[in-house]
């Protein structure tokens, strides 16, 4: 038999990307409300994609934002 | 045509491009941000926004207006880094390491004699994160950073990147399992 937290390792991705179908979603939900173990690891990867967005953003420097409205047709 | 309904044509052109382009600068943050991370420094990603910008403002008669246009940039921004021939690079002979979803987590909690997730996040630093997804080989980051980073949709980043839906979801997949390996490695050392 397949361990369910294995199972429900395999569907964290589609879970938080939300694309699994509503009968997954709701063996994966019914999973993660009595296993600690995997709803913590959902949780870390929720706050850990965020992390990711911040964590590699890089503000554009203005003199390029000022270089792409030069390069606009003139009027 | 009369002359009259021709002045008219034009000056409406006139106001289209004009609209079309406020609304395309508009839009350079986020495409500034997508850039920086397909590419590996910051002046390859100036440079590359700089081009897609010129190529935008040359070529916005094949957009068509109400059509995504976030979307159309970055398929001229990706095509563009496929011309400067970045895909000429080799992929690495050896498969890139991917573990499962849940490694990243249980290697921290290892490391760290605690189970908080909330504290496991914080072990990860801003620099780790930006090493890790550099070693994520192209393929995968390119979808990583698009889906994840850009917030465009499977079929978004489908269309960008002229692969199938099919591709992109399992290439995330596995791009986000590669990258946590990474940062596992970088945060915990030795994950073999």
């Amino acid at each position: 038999m397949i361990d369910p937290c294995d199972q429900c390792e395999e569907m964290l991705q589609p879970y938080l990307d939300r694309v699994l179908s509503d009968q997954e979603r709701a063996e994966a939900e019914e999973h993660l409300n009595k296993c600690s173990y995997c709803a913590k690891r959902y949780r870390f990867e929720e706050s850990l994609r965020q992390f990711v967005r911040q964590a590699v953003s890089e503000p554009m420097s203005p003199d390029l934002k000022a270089k792409l409205a030069s390069l606009r047709t003139p009027l | 045509m009369s002359p009259e309904t021709d002045a008219r044509r034009i000056a409406e052109q006139e106001r289209d491009r004009v609209r079309f382009e406020e609304e395309v600068l508009e839009l350079s943050d986020q495409v500034y941000r997508v850039a920086r991370r397909l590419v590996s420094s910051r002046e390859e990603a100036e440079d590359l926004v700089q081009d897609t910008y010129a190529r935008a403002f040359r070529s916005w008669r094949s957009y068509t207006p109400g059509t995504n246009l976030r979307a159309w940039l970055l398929r001229i921004l990706t095509n563009l880094n496929i011309d400067r021939g970045r895909r000429d690079q080799r992929t690495p002979a050896t498969q890139p390491m991917e573990e499962g979803d849940y490694f990243l987590y249980n290697k921290l909690e290892e490391a760290g004699g605690s189970d908080d997730e909330e504290r496991a996040v914080e072990r990860l630093s801003q620099e780790g994160v930006v090493q890790a997804l550099s070693a994520v080989p192209h393929d995968f980051r390119d979808v990583i950073v698009l889906v994840d980073i850009g917030d465009f949709s499977y079929q978004e980043a489908a269309q960008i990147l002229d692969i199938p839906i099919g591709t992109v979801m399992s290439r995330l997949h596995r791009g986000r399992r590669v990258l946590k390996s990474e940062l596992a490695e970088a945060t915990v050392g030795e994950t073999a």
